[in-house]
């Protein structure tokens, strides 16, 4: 009588594991290999300039493992010993300087956290509901704790008396790959909150994330979070380079196009149920969980709605919102069994409150691309199978 | 506080990667080139994925077209209808092209190939030659289609309200369902993936590569890690290990002494087609003469790379592409 994993003696409970030298830099173990990060072949024309999505929907808490952090590069992840790593500074500055990788860790340092999100994410659901999953529609998302110095130490140790008053200056950052990808910060953005990272979450940075050295550009568009930083020139004026003129620009219902759209705004989305979490376990106790965060600001509370967004009730954030970092949140329910129309909504310390679709498609249309941060809708039917909907 | 770390970048260092190019055209660098020649270098370099016209291939940019379209459902943006700064497209062509290698170009081919661009979309005539001083006189027809974002004003004081009860009137109905119902990967028509044999689950389970070579090619591994790095050249339109499918180019699992052009599904040119008809197989010997000078070796061929200049290079290369023939 009773629970033969509990009642008998089991293998793992008799015999030996694997000794301290069996894996010395671990990976997940084998249960978990679904959690991973997947790409949609059909969506660009080459897996090297291309996407993939973090498996959002299976993890929890707030910080993002960076083996499994989504990736985007624009020719392919390369790879740059720290030995052959350079950082130029140049433009308007008082001396144009060189730094080797070993001059950045000279540096005062700093640690903070931050949300990186695409200005993609969800790009795909502007027209109507495409993917079934939280990792699909809004897996282009990570969250990491970063170390590093800032880009106003930096800056300052080149000098910006050159640059004479500061309003209206420009900072142009490009990566060492072979896209560059380069873009146009404001010197205000730059001297606020910029950093140039070496190492997220404890370890170096991952090759698909930047290593040696990325910048960091706390609550603005992953675009300009430039890889392999390689250059940081001062100017008088932006760039307009390719990716902030083509492409990272909003077009609008009329034809006309937004530029330099680099917030991203307050967003949520519910990991679980999602349409690959399933409710599995039946009617009664059931956590519903999600991600929350604002490039302007901190999360100050998310709301969950189980009719579609008739009624609506405030989850519990599993701490404090930080700024520009994301915020984790529970609501836990007795579910009675009956489907559900699972959203949530994101409100932050500027009295932001998340918009729905609908109200974002009003004043955009559907052409944008970017910056879609609508209010995400999961039919939840009676057999708690989840799918990606939009409702009246 | 300065810390005296770091030292000053030189003028070389500096004038290397500093290439920016703004719209008012400053930071050109000397040069030009004209519409005729950029034909040619276009074709050379960048057809094969933009296409003879610029028209595109396959999932690969358009330049070219799309005038009068940003306002329809599905706008076609490209260097003409959209983008706004002639700048932009000197700029990332120079920096960023072609696709897998970048920055080999000279700067006359570099005016050359937008002033093609430009033609592509009817904006230069035929005799046209770009340049630092003709560069200003190009009008971007969408030069004006751009606003600094606004959603301070037109957004952030719309979406304040945080209604709790009774939030929309009626019942609520779904409106869209979702279009891709399954692994986003088994393709548009997911539910027919189901029903239509094979099963995605049995392709995966058939042989990867169908060629997979009888014989074992006894290949150096040290020598076929260094070719993997010049492959890096390469892989922008050739996929080679598991799971490699075509892209640009054909698939390379087991080229190593395979008759040329029949890698299935892959639409070869047609000398190359004929040359592997008349018994051209791929081996040390005409590999080596082939990536060395693929225009001269096989006239007419599609594949659009200038070749590899180092003889280490391409022993190395095919040692890879050997480790890969197993």
């Amino acid at each position: 009588e009773g629970d033969p994993l509990i009642t008998e003696v089991q293998d793992w409970a008799a015999g030996l594991g694997d000794g301290v030298d069996a894996t010395p830099y671990g990976m997940p173990i084998e249960f978990e290999d679904h959690v991973i990060r997947r790409t949609v072949e059909w969506l660009t024309a080459d897996t090297i300039s291309s996407i993939n999505f973090t498996p959002i929907h299976a993890l929890d808490g707030t910080i993002t493992p960076q083996g499994c952090a989504f990736e985007r590069h624009h020719s392919g992840a390369i790879t740059l010993r720290k030995e052959d790593y350079r950082l130029m500074i140049n433009g308007m500055v008082d001396t144009p300087l060189v730094f080797t990788y070993e001059d950045l860790e000279r540096f005062p340092r700093v640690t903070r956290t931050f949300f990186l999100e695409c200005a993609a994410n969800t790009g795909m659901e502007w027209a109507g509901a495409q993917l079934n999953g939280a990792q699909y529609t809004h897996g282009m998302i990570h969250n990491m704790e970063y170390t590093g110095v800032t880009l106003r130490t930096l800056l300052e140790e080149a000098g910006l008396d050159a640059a004479g008053d500061l309003a209206g200056k420009w900072v142009y950052v490009e990566g060492a790959d072979a896209s560059s990808n380069g873009r146009s910060i404001p010197m205000e953005k730059a001297l606020d909150d910029c950093m140039i990272a070496f190492k997220a979450n404890g370890e170096a940075l991952r090759m698909e994330h930047g290593y040696p050295v990325r910048l960091v550009v706390p609550g603005w568009e992953g675009n300009m979070w430039v890889k392999w930083l390689r250059r940081i020139e001062v100017m008088d004026k932006p760039v307009e380079s390719r990716e902030e003129t083509s492409k990272y620009t909003d077009t609008m219902a009329d034809g006309t196009s937004r530029k330099w759209t680099w917030t991203m705004d307050a967003k949520s989305i519910i990991t679980s149920p999602s349409p690959q979490m399933p409710i599995t376990h039946g009617k009664g106790p059931l956590v519903i969980t999600g991600l929350a965060w604002s490039g302007n600001g901190a999360i100050t509370a998310v709301d969950v709605s189980l009719d579609g967004g008739v009624t609506w009730q405030e989850a519990r954030l599993a701490e404090p919102g930080k700024p520009m970092a994301l915020s984790r949140f529970y609501l836990d329910i007795d579910w009675d069994g009956s489907e559900m129309f699972l959203q949530s909504r994101a409100m932050d310390d500027t009295g932001y409150v998340q918009p729905t679709k609908a109200q974002l498609r009003e004043v955009r249309g559907l052409n944008s691309i970017y910056h879609n941060n609508g209010i995400q809708t999961w039919h939840v039917n009676a057999e708690g199978e989840a799918n990606n909907v939009e409702v009246s | 506080e300065k810390l005296g770390l770091g030292r000053a970048a030189t003028e070389a260092e500096v004038a290397a990667w500093d290439l920016d190019v703004f719209p008012d055209g400053s930071n050109l660098p000397e040069g030009s080139g004209d519409v005729f020649t950029g034909e040619e270098v276009f074709a050379e370099h960048c057809a094969v994925c933009h296409g003879d016209f610029a028209e595109g291939v396959g999932n690969w940019p358009k330049l070219a077209g799309g005038e009068d379209t940003l306002a329809d459902d599905d706008p076609l943006k490209t260097v003409g209808s959209y983008w706004p700064y002639l700048s932009t497209t000197f700029d990332y062509v120079r920096r960023s092209m072609p696709f897998g290698n970048a920055q080999s170009l000279s700067n006359d081919d570099v005016y050359a190939i937008v002033a093609y661009i430009l033609y592509s979309n009817y904006l230069v005539d035929d005799d046209f030659t770009l340049s630092k001083e003709t560069f200003l006189d190009v009008d971007m027809p969408n030069a004006d289609g751009f606003f600094v974002d606004d959603r301070p004003e037109t957004e952030y004081p719309v979406f304040t309200e945080r209604c709790m009860e009774n939030c929309k009137p009626g019942a609520v109905e779904i409106t869209k369902t979702v279009v891709f119902k399954g692994d986003p990967n088994a393709g548009a028509s997911a539910d027919e993936v189901e029903t239509s044999a094979p099963a995605a689950s049995d392709e995966a389970a058939a042989p990867a590569v169908e060629d997979a070579a009888p014989v074992t090619v006894a290949f150096d591994a040290e020598l076929a890690e260094k070719g993997e790095k010049v492959f890096k050249k390469c892989k922008a339109c050739h996929k080679v290990g598991e799971g490699a499918k075509n892209g640009v180019g054909p698939m390379l699992n087991g080229v190593w002494e395979r008759a040329a052009g029949t890698v299935d599904g892959f639409k070869y040119s047609k000398p190359m087609m004929a040359a592997g008809e008349d018994g051209l197989v791929w081996n040390a010997e005409t590999l080596s003469g082939y990536l060395a000078d693929p225009r001269s070796y096989l006239k007419g061929n599609k594949m659009s790379f200038a070749g590899l200049k180092k003889d280490a290079d391409i022993e190395a290369v095919l040692e890879f592409l050997k480790s890969h023939s197993q």
